[in-house]
């Protein structure tokens, strides 16, 4: 990939580091302190692999306390703040600065109270995606964001980034999920945000907290909704000979009034990689395939697959298949869920993730086609069809510095063309590092000004997860501002 | 100040701004008597600024310009089968303005939600994009037209529910859905309150997918429109269902079963299910009245009831509890802090937080309107507002009497 520009790093601080080291043991006890090599070296990188750097220090912490200490011995001296989860970001979102201390939650993932009857769980957010579905399925309940890296990514990140998932279309992305949040600020002070009731009091501080990329604050713990699992559910599987007629099967069924738990649309070259890996029935001789879901009972989900093969008929499906046991249910979604998995074991792929009008899906479609003829380099499509984010899974040969680079402006290409067609430059991954010199496409400078004052309010000398999200010289300007 | 387009706006906040002038920021003005009352030299509306200009009904969005009508979003949404999903309340009747005139930008900006909010979530959660003017007369967008966007930081959660005090929405862009094929409801009748709210959570609890749930007190029963609930003289406490119809009479019977204890309910049919919530959406309970107040409180659902008796002890009370029990309003004889105190008091206990919604200007002055905040927080909204409107233009102290 191309050279990253980021933050310069302040040789004060890199200067100081022993002393830092020490200062954060004192703090947080020698067991919660990485300082070694082979240790940071874990930290170095996150699910944008193609970016590293060690970081000054790691620090784990297992106490709201705990993090409170170290941000404000940080403030004090000046030092970055990188948070972290899992590690899992998509966007380089936990990428590490040189002079940067990482502060990761994953040690703080206890259940703290479940209450079925106000329907809510609370818990410490270096608890997994779904380690909460986990904590609550015995009574039929689940946390309803489901994004596809569920087993390893922690609540925190999914805040971080207002993740959403297949199944957001009926149940929202997290921040429609969220009913509280205790938020350590850059300066150590601990807030409360919600609680166990719906709509926080004055300015929506927990809705601009999430999705706001770790620049912010740590969310150490949050309050979020739990809902009883429909009765059962069931996908189906419809394939078509061309994207064109597997868009309009969507809006058709849109428009006919029904909104199935999930619609999912792969291209050809995704459905082979998948069907390979997945056995999941995959038809592989049609152009475009529709995973769609619904719920409820048997008989309500027999007459909703009903209605919807009757809406796709004139649409002409060339294969349908209706899963019939819960076997064959999870086959399919494996296939769907592993779809990044599954290509990774042919190809080295650049994962992208923007969001377009489900209108224009046919014409983007040939386009990212083209676009990455053009780089000498092949795709496959990966759509969440009702809510329209679309995974163009570019591929590449990461050995090949040529075929890197050629990949990152393919992938850019493509961002600027969802953005060109009415949509934005990412629906779930979050801008991190990989879009940070886009925003400009999708925003006015006006508008990053608005938002880069906002982050000002939260964090005035920031310090919290340097050189992401606004464009370096924005970055620079509300630094000098402040 | 009668703006018809955003760079309107802009060139007449400029003069404002200078002059470090106020202004009062108003759609239809049906929400003029809420918050706190606050001085102004002139009135900005948006009603000027009209037009649904964009509605893709198979993309479940639509954009409209911010003095739109809402009457008129809704009228042209039915007319394609769909909503808006989160039933915003009007709540002009209740503080003694007029009904049914709000416009679509008001709705997000003070995050006006009904009973569906517990299934479909609140109007902030269906708000995808925005157009603004801030109190430095910048033009500015935030979001989008598509329904997954984590581009940046999220403004549109952020305005939502500022009162005007933060921007002016000149046209936003939001979420709308199907509307359900059939409905019922299931309505029992004379539950006590803790009663009554324990249907609602156990009906919660269960897979139907319950899209409001809400408790009247016997005297606020007797003054439903809908006659033959009315007539009943009983406290109610009412369920609904709302999916295709064969499904409707399955997950009728499926949920009278589970709940059998509570007794049998009477079942209103689709037709009378939207008569029954329709009139819910400008709390026909709750008219507008001098001679009490009127306060909103937000808790946990199984809090409700700790809630009211909490504030019985000192005050008489009438409670209409919504959203499963944690949306609830209470009523309470009009006096000179309109049972601030008492009632902060009872919610500090149980969690959660209290607006009052309706009182006099006088009364409205002298108490904090919206829930106070600890000092951090606090610290934060005066930032934000340091950010948005540093000169204090926008509805000054509408919200809190500092900033």
């Amino acid at each position: 990939m191309t050279h990253l520009q980021m933050p310069t790093p302040d040789a004060s601080v890199l200067g100081r580091s022993q002393q830092i080291i020490k200062d954060l043991t004192a703090l947080a006890g020698a067991e919660a302190v990485i300082a070694d090599e082979e240790g940071r070296r874990t930290f170095e990188t996150d699910g944008l692999t193609a970016y590293r750097c060690m970081p000054l220090a790691v620090v784990l912490p297992t106490t709201t306390e705990e993090v409170s200490r170290i941000l404000k011995y940080c403030h004090r001296e000046g030092i970055k703040v990188v948070a972290r989860g899992a590690g899992t970001s998509l966007c380089g979102g936990a990428l590490p600065v040189e002079d940067a201390v990482v502060v990761g939650v994953s040690r703080m993932n206890r259940v703290l109270e479940i209450d079925y009857d106000n329907r809510f769980i609370r818990v410490e957010t270096g608890i997994t995606n779904l380690g909460i579905s986990g904590a609550v399925s015995a009574e039929g309940f689940f946390y309803a964001p489901d994004p596809s890296s569920q087993l390893a990514c922690t609540l925190a990140g999914n805040l971080g980034m207002n993740s959403g998932g297949a199944h957001c279309l009926k149940y929202g992305v997290t921040t429609n999920n969220v009913l509280g949040l205790k938020v350590v600020l850059m300066d150590g002070e601990v807030i409360e945000l919600g609680g166990g009731h719906l709509d926080a009091e004055g300015y929506d501080l927990m809705g601009l907290m999430i999705g706001s990329e770790g620049q912010f604050g740590i969310v150490t713990e949050a309050t979020v909704r739990i809902l009883k699992a429909a009765e059962g559910a069931r996908p189906m599987l419809m394939g078509f000979g061309s994207s064109e007629a597997a868009g309009a099967c969507v809006a058709g069924i849109i428009g006919a009034g029904i909104v199935p738990v999930a619609m999912e649309f792969m291209d050809k070259p995704a459905i082979e990689v998948c069907e390979a890996f997945a056995k999941a029935g995959y038809p592989l001789d049609v152009e475009a395939l529709l995973i769609i879901e619904v719920e409820g009972s048997d008989d309500e989900i027999s007459e909703m697959l009903g209605r919807i093969q009757a809406i796709a008929e004139p649409f002409g499906p060339t294969s349908i298949l209706i899963s019939q046991s819960a076997e064959q249910s999870a086959k399919i979604w494996k296939g769907r869920k592993s779809a990044f998995g599954a290509i990774g074991r042919i190809s080295d792929y650049y994962c992208m993730d923007g969001t377009i009008p489900l209108s224009r899906l046919p014409d983007v479609l040939r386009r990212i086609g083209e676009i990455c003829e053009g780089h000498g380099l092949k795709v496959a499509n990966i759509f969440h069809a009702g809510d329209g984010n679309l995974h163009p899974l570019i591929l590449y040969d990461a050995n090949d510095p040529s075929s890197s680079e050629r990949a990152e402006l393919a992938g850019a290409d493509i961002l600027r063309l969802c953005v060109e067609v009415g949509g934005c430059l990412t629906g779930e991954h979050g801008v991190g590092v990989e879009k940070r010199d886009l925003m400009n496409d999708q925003f006015s400078a006006t508008d990053l000004t608005v938002q880069i004052r906002v982050k000002t309010v939260f964090d005035p000398k920031w310090l919290l997860n340097p050189g992401k999200v606004f464009p370096l010289n924005d970055t620079q300007q509300a630094k000098d501002v402040a | 100040m009668r703006p018809a387009a955003g760079w309107e706006l802009q060139n007449m906040l400029l003069p404002m701004i200078d002059r470090q002038m106020s202004v009062e920021i108003v759609g239809s003005g049906s929400k003029r008597a809420i918050g706190r009352p606050f001085q102004a030299a002139a009135q900005l509306t948006t009603a000027a600024m009209q037009g649904i200009w964009l509605y893709e009904p198979t993309e479940l969005v639509m954009s409209a310009q911010a003095g739109t009508p809402l009457a008129q979003v809704e009228a042209t949404l039915a007319s394609n089968g769909q909503m808006l999903s989160f039933e915003p309340i009007d709540l002009g009747p209740t503080t003694g303005g007029p009904r049914g005139t709000q416009t679509i930008g008001s709705i997000f900006a003070s995050n006006s939600s009904g009973s569906r909010r517990i299934t479909a979530g609140a109007a902030r959660d269906n708000l995808l994009g925005i157009e603004a003017v801030n109190g430095r007369a910048e033009l500015f967008h935030a979001g989008g037209r598509v329904m997954k966007n984590v581009t940046g930081v999220d403004l549109c959660r952020g305005l939502a529910g500022s009162w005007g005090t933060l921007a002016v929405l000149t046209a936003v862009t939001f979420k709308v859905l199907p509307w359900p094929e059939a409905a019922a409801t299931l309505v029992y009748f004379g539950l006590p309150d803790d009663i009554g709210t324990e249907v609602m959570c156990a009906a919660m609890r269960l897979p139907y997918e319950v899209s409001g749930a809400v408790h009247l007190s016997q005297a606020l029963a007797r003054r439903l429109e809908h006659e033959g609930l009315r007539r009943q003289g009983r406290s109610i406490t009412a369920l609904r269902i709302e999916n295709f119809r064969s499904s409707i009479g399955y997950r009728s019977e499926a949920l009278k079963d589970a709940l059998k204890v509570y007794g049998d309910p009477a079942v209103l049919d689709t037709t009378d299910s939207l008569s029954f919530w329709g009139e819910l959406r400008h709390l026909s309970v709750m008219p507008y009245n001098r001679d009490t107040c009127l306060w909103r409180i937000s808790t946990a659902p199984t809090a409700g009831p700790k809630v009211v008796a909490a504030i019985k002890r000192h005050m008489p009370a009438e409670a209409y509890y919504d959203w499963s029990g944690g949306l609830i309003w209470v009523e309470v004889p009009a006096s000179a802090d309109a049972g601030a105190s008492d009632i902060r008091r009872a919610v500090a206990v149980n969690g959660g937080h209290a607006t009052l919604i309706r009182a006099e200007p006088e009364v409205r002055a002298s108490v904090e309107v919206f829930q106070p905040q600890a000092p951090a927080v606090e610290k934060l909204m005066r930032g934000l507002k340091d950010a948005f409107d540093p000169y204090r233009v926008l509805n000054p102290g509408r919200m809190y009497a500092s900033f």
